[in-house]
């Protein structure tokens, strides 16, 4: 019982730091109708930022920090790779979000050299605590109401405010949101803006959670955040909330299913196996619109 | 009522405009819009060719031609859709769009004018810029933001005006201006006899309803000249008429110049003060509601032309 506790804990809070990075995939598909494949590796620089602001800096002024370089990183690559792009076909945005996501790659692995760093023990969220008699993580208790917290700032930000219209006006209609005097540009930074700075509290709720970071690690959890904004739906932000949730507490089952069985080198491929049925069965999503695109 | 008004307007436009001068403004009234030269062309199609108008403040001007004329086109260059690929655009007595074809256009430039405005410098806004300068438009095809409810549509519209960011939105630093937007919303829309479907889906009203949430978002960007791109397509006589109306009531109301396209002509003949119609993107008469309507290049372009009426005139 106990046991399961535990695997279901861990699950939510690894559920949680996907939603976080998925957050930013569907946001940006929303507006930009593009994978920003580069998602993932903003949340891995923002992983190593961590590493390096606590190694000089008190953890309560690097945290802001990271938080702040990772939405500058966001914002530089919208204006650098994406902009210069807008009336470039798609796939041509795609190509440039692939080229960023290696350069942030390879830029970290020359900073780095390489080798896998730790990420530091941030004092609270490091701590363990007992719950229903498992030693747990306080990250792993907290995550789950942080990211329900940021989700329902998130909702309101859109339902009422100038931005959230403006966003949600030019997912639906780029040109007339422009004739309508919306700037496109600041509302797709703002896109940006967000969405970097989720993934970089995702960034330190998912690394303190683990032992390194490599300038591979955003990789994996980026992929699984996309499976997730694609389960519930691309474009809809309770979809990837709740497609992250269910991923996450599905993979955590299957890794900690008995180890006799052993199925829980399995769990990644479960998440794959799981876009390929969605996109056969029901491409839209959980929660996306039917796909209708204007010509 | 209707009829009334639609009598007393064609009094007044017989009366205010002489014939014989060319334009509307008759010299010295201030233009709201001022086209000069502009021309649009698309690879080597020319879509509107040296087209030169003039919108007097406080006046409404018509924009006709046959379908395929270059109307919408002369309208999305004036908006910012396109950037025209020659001339001069002035809105209230200032330049706005200049530009002259340069590079790969200039080499395949097909219309009149090419080095009037070479050297000066070139102007091209963006829509949302020109918008912000006090443009707005309708379109010919309804293009309301279809998932979000009547308010919404205005309220978004209205927001181009508002100042907060999303900082100060997360802050909650805004609340008295959001207020404030959120009235003005609300006004506009028990003006506009919308309030009572004021939290449906834009997509679910009917489609007279649907266009005057059209005019209401644009009018929420508080113009000063407003674009009305074919606003009485699809509908009857009796709407028409109304529509007629309408515009004559927010023009008054809110002191603006309106510059509209209609294939309408008891509309057009009913409300414009000047008519300019272009065929194949060449502006081919001007004038005032009477002297068009007798214009034999109009009739033709409109009508066709027969064979030896083409000869006569080729002669």
């Amino acid at each position: 019982m106990e046991y399961v506790i535990s695997v279901l804990l861990s699950g939510i809070s690894v559920g949680g730091q996907y939603a976080l990075i998925a957050i930013g995939y569907t946001l940006v598909y929303g507006i930009l109708r593009l994978i920003n494949f580069a998602h993932g590796d903003v949340f891995m620089v923002a992983g190593l930022m961590g590493i390096y602001f606590t190694a000089v800096l008190p953890i309560t002024l690097s945290i802001p920090l990271v938080i702040l370089v990772t939405v500058a990183l966001g914002f530089a690559i919208e204006r650098v790779a994406y902009k210069p792009l807008r009336d470039a076909p798609r796939m041509s945005v795609m190509i440039s979000a692939i080229g960023v996501s290696y350069l942030l790659q390879n830029s970290a692995t020359y900073v780095t050299g390489g080798q896998p760093m730790t990420y530091p023990k941030i004092p609270f969220l490091s701590n363990t605590i007992n719950v229903a008699g498992t030693q747990t993580k306080w990250v792993v208790i907290l995550t789950p109401f942080l990211v329900l917290a940021l989700v329902f700032v998130l909702t309101q930000l859109i339902d009422r405010t100038k931005i959230g219209m403006a966003m949600r006006a030019v997912s639906k209609d780029f040109e007339t949101s422009r004739l309508m005097g919306i700037k496109i540009n600041s509302v797709i930074s703002t896109t940006f803006i967000i969405g970097s700075a989720l993934a970089a509290v995702g960034s330190v709720l998912f690394f303190t959670n683990y032992p390194a970071i490599t300038p591979m690690a955003g990789a994996m959890p980026g992929l699984k955040a996309f499976v997730a904004a694609v389960f519930g739906g691309i474009g809809s932000i309770p979809g990837a909330v709740i497609g992250a949730f269910l991923i996450g507490i599905c993979e955590t089952i299957i890794k900690g299913l008995p180890s006799a069985w052993d199925v829980s080198v399995f769990s990644d491929a479960f998440t794959f196996a799981l876009l390929i049925i969605i996109l056969i069965f029901k491409p839209q999503g959980l929660f996306g619109e039917a796909a209708t695109d204007k010509v | 009522m209707s009829t009334d008004s639609v009598i007393n307007t064609q009094n007044q436009t017989a009366g205010a405009a002489d014939p014989g001068s060319h334009g509307p403004s008759r010299g010295n009234e201030p233009l709201a819009l001022h086209l000069e030269n502009v021309t649009m062309q698309f690879g080597g199609v020319v879509s509107v060719n040296n087209l030169s108008l003039d919108v007097p403040q406080g006046k409404i001007i018509a924009l006709i031609g046959p379908n395929g004329a270059g109307k919408t086109t002369a309208f999305n260059c004036i908006t910012g859709v396109y950037q025209p690929t020659n001339g001069l655009i002035e809105f209230m007595g200032q330049p706005m769009v200049r530009t002259y074809p340069r590079g790969k256009d200039a080499k395949i430039y097909k219309g009149q004018n090419r080095e009037k405005y070479a050297g000066q410098h070139v102007l091209t806004p963006t829509p949302d810029q020109i918008t912000q300068l006090g443009i707005a438009r309708t379109f010919q095809n309804i293009r309301l933001w279809k998932s979000m409810t009547v308010f919404e549509n205005v309220l978004t519209a209205k927001h181009m005006r508002a100042k907060q960011n999303v900082f100060s939105a997360i802050l909650r630093m805004n609340l008295a201006e959001e207020k404030r937007m959120r009235e003005e919303t609300m006004d506009l829309l028990r003006e506009q006899g919308l309030e009572t479907v004021k939290d449906e889906l834009a997509t679910s009203l009917p489609y007279g309803l649907q266009r005057r949430l059209e005019i209401a978002r644009a009018l929420a960007t508080n113009p000063k000249l407003l674009l009305l791109d074919e606003p009485a397509a699809g509908m009857n006589p009796q709407e028409t008429l109304e529509l007629a109306d309408f515009v004559q009531e927010i023009r008054e109301k809110y002191g603006l110049t309106v510059f509209l396209i209609e294939h309408h002509m008891d509309l057009v003949m009913n409300i414009s003060d000047y008519i300019y119609v272009i065929d194949f993107g060449s502006e081919i008469a001007q004038g005032v509601p009477e002297t068009v309507q007798s214009d034999r290049r109009v009739i033709e372009a409109y009508l066709g032309i027969s064979e030896d009426q083409e000869d006569k005139s080729n002669t």
